[in-house]
């Protein structure tokens, strides 16, 4: 783990998605890229360079871009495909239930510019709904890596797993986190910082948040335990379980409605496995107000610094718990 | 096979749909009728493909996107070797393979999961198309009912096949005139369809969707540009008091009926 505090150097993960895309593309002429007008904000004009007739663009038509990418995985190619993730999640939803997921098509969706990536261009852009929408569905991972090592690690194991996966990219920059050469595992939490007063737990841009509230924490004697969960589904029940009964309190943080997402699939079995005081922190349920993704987790409540009070507030009800 | 000999399976095959139908008390018998000459055609001349290797790459693909005529896909893959012919008895039955609509992760012979419509003809230029790409000498066939053109992801699919140049893809309309709750007149009425495909710069087809003579020179018909056979069909054809009826969209014939129906689908066997 490398020390947020001191490297400032941001990444936008989608870089690190198409270098992967377009190594691995290099090796195996069945990975198709599929998109919707979307190369720019993909970030598809390299891979386009390279392989022109290997990407699909059916313009502006995502229920056709989700068809057509099950189609293609049927005729023996791997697509990966591309759109901003409130699009491709909210106007084929059904496409991505039924063609993708219940026909188990061995189809990469790739959902650039979650959750309030767009901040400024207001809720109609933002991805806030993307988690609840996909993890209900059978047979789909989903996965919001936390940096550009994670994004690049979930690229390559997402091309050689036989099966749909949905991920979650940003575009807002993000500092690395991980150690390079780190390998993904799907439904595997990362311990970024051990502790027993209390578990943060984050993924995609937040979770270098809960990292700077544990530092903030035990600048204050708390040593908080921070998890990166990644894989919304499957969740890694382990991680929760033991998370619970050996610190005792959750808190968890997401670019996502408290409706449905990370904290949602979380408390899912915290509720039976492991009942702890939990606090889920999110977008609350309203669409959001004008601003940067970065203002808006700030103004949800997601700054380090209120983060750490929401977890010092929570570490409260572990004694007192009514 | 030639076409008297696909007019006798094809009417074994309703014979075998309409008891199928009485036994699980269920089905959409109306459009399975109006279907079935163009499945058998598909099943039993056109379609370049093997039941023992159903996942083989050079196989022909054939995609029902009115997948709630499932039960006419099964008797068909059934009496093609598909799948075991007296498997249709479970149809609709608790834990068959054979639901309501196709599962192509349990039923051998079926390329992907339909059931809400505007689904099929998206994936059938995702398919025609990956045979572009790879070389594949494949052809993808699709199925909708009429009604279902309503449905618009059908003309983004339509729009990127003449983009993408898809001259191994070709569309079937099912054109019975009637969808779930009235004729496709009274409810949005898209007919007559092959202006609106020209214009999207298809080629197309109209035939009589219920007579061999018509369906197989159609389906076996090869241009430069993706290809719609608009099939004018009777919706419960075969059986002469479904013709034409609404109602028979989902109904269940009675037992006086479904004497009355066997007797007459016999008669030509």
């Amino acid at each position: 783990m490398k020390d947020v505090m001191t490297s400032p150097k941001l990444h936008d993960c989608r870089d690190a998605f198409v270098a992967v895309l377009e190594r691995l593309g290099a090796e195996d002429p069945k990975i198709v890229a599929v998109c919707n007008d979307s190369v720019g904000s993909s970030k598809l004009g390299g891979f386009k360079s390279k392989w022109p007739e290997r990407l699909v663009n059916v313009g502006i038509a995502e229920q056709n871009m989700v068809g057509v990418g099950a189609g293609l995985a049927n005729g023996g190619l791997l697509p990966f495909v591309c759109g901003a993730a409130c699009f491709l999640t909210g106007r084929s939803l059904e496409q991505i239930k039924a063609d993708i997921a219940y026909s188990n098509a061995n189809v990469k969706l790739v959902g650039i510019s979650s959750g309030m990536a767009y901040g400024e261009l207001g809720p109609t852009h933002h991805s806030i709904e993307d988690f609840a929408w996909t993890r209900v569905l059978p047979n789909l991972p989903v996965v919001a890596p936390c940096d550009s090592i994670e994004t690049a690690a979930a690229v390559e194991w997402a091309a050689r797993y036989e099966g749909p996966v949905f991920l979650r990219l940003s575009r807002v920059g993000v500092p690395d986190l991980l150690p390079a050469g780190h390998i993904f595992e799907p439904g595997k939490a990362n311990l970024l910082r051990d502790g027993d007063a209390i578990t943060l737990i984050a993924n995609g841009t937040v979770t270098h948040r809960i990292l700077k509230a544990a530092e903030i924490l035990a600048g204050r004697g708390i040593e908080a335990r921070v998890l990166n969960m990644a894989t919304v589904r499957p969740i890694d029940v382990e991680a929760v379980v033991a998370a619970g009964r050996e610190t005792g309190a959750i808190l968890t943080a997401e670019e996502h409605s408290v409706f449905g997402g990370l904290g949602s699939a979380i408390a899912e079995f915290v509720v039976s496995e492991a009942p702890v005081p939990m606090k889920i922190l999110g977008v609350p349920g309203i669409f959001a107000p004008t601003g940067s993704a970065e203002f808006l987790l700030d103004e949800f409540g997601m700054s380090p610094a209120a983060i750490a009070e929401a977890a010092v507030t929570l570490i409260a009800r572990k004694s007192s718990p009514a | 096979m030639q076409p008297n000999d696909l007019d006798r399976v094809a009417r074994q095959i309703r014979l075998r749909d309409l008891q199928a139908v009485f036994e699980a008390g269920a089905g959409h018998i109306g459009g399975e009728m109006s279907a079935i000459d163009i499945l058998t055609a598909l099943y039993f001349r056109v379609l370049r493909i093997w039941p023992d290797q159903p996942k083989h790459p050079d196989r022909d693909r054939f995609v029902l996107s009115k997948g709630h005529v499932a039960l006419a896909l099964y008797v068909t893959l059934a009496k093609r070797g598909f799948i075991p012919e007296d498997e249709i008895s479970t149809f609709l039955k608790p834990h068959s393979r054979l639901n309501g609509h196709p599962n192509c992760n349990k039923v051998s012979g079926v390329e992907t999961n339909t059931g809400p419509l505007g689904h099929g003809l998206p994936v059938a230029v995702g398919m025609a198309k990956a045979a572009k790409l790879t070389g594949a000498a494949y052809r993808t066939y699709v199925m909708t009912g009429d009604g279902e053109m309503q449905e618009g992801s059908n003309w983004e699919a339509i729009a990127s096949a003449a983009q993408f140049g898809l001259d191994n893809l070709t569309l079937i309309i099912d054109h019975n005139r009637f969808q779930q709750g009235a004729s496709l007149k009274d409810t949005n009425n898209l007919a007559p369809f092959p202006v609106k495909l020209e214009a999207f710069g298809w080629d197309v087809t109209e035939i009589n969707g219920n007579v061999m003579n018509e369906i197989v020179p159609a389906l076996e018909k090869r241009g430069d540009r993706p290809h719609c056979i608009v099939a004018h069909t009777n919706k419960g054809h075969g059986i002469s008091f479904m013709q034409d009826k609404v109602d028979w969209h989902h109904k269940v014939p009675n037992a006086e009926q479904y004497k009355i129906a066997v007797a007459e689908l016999s008669e030509t066997l």
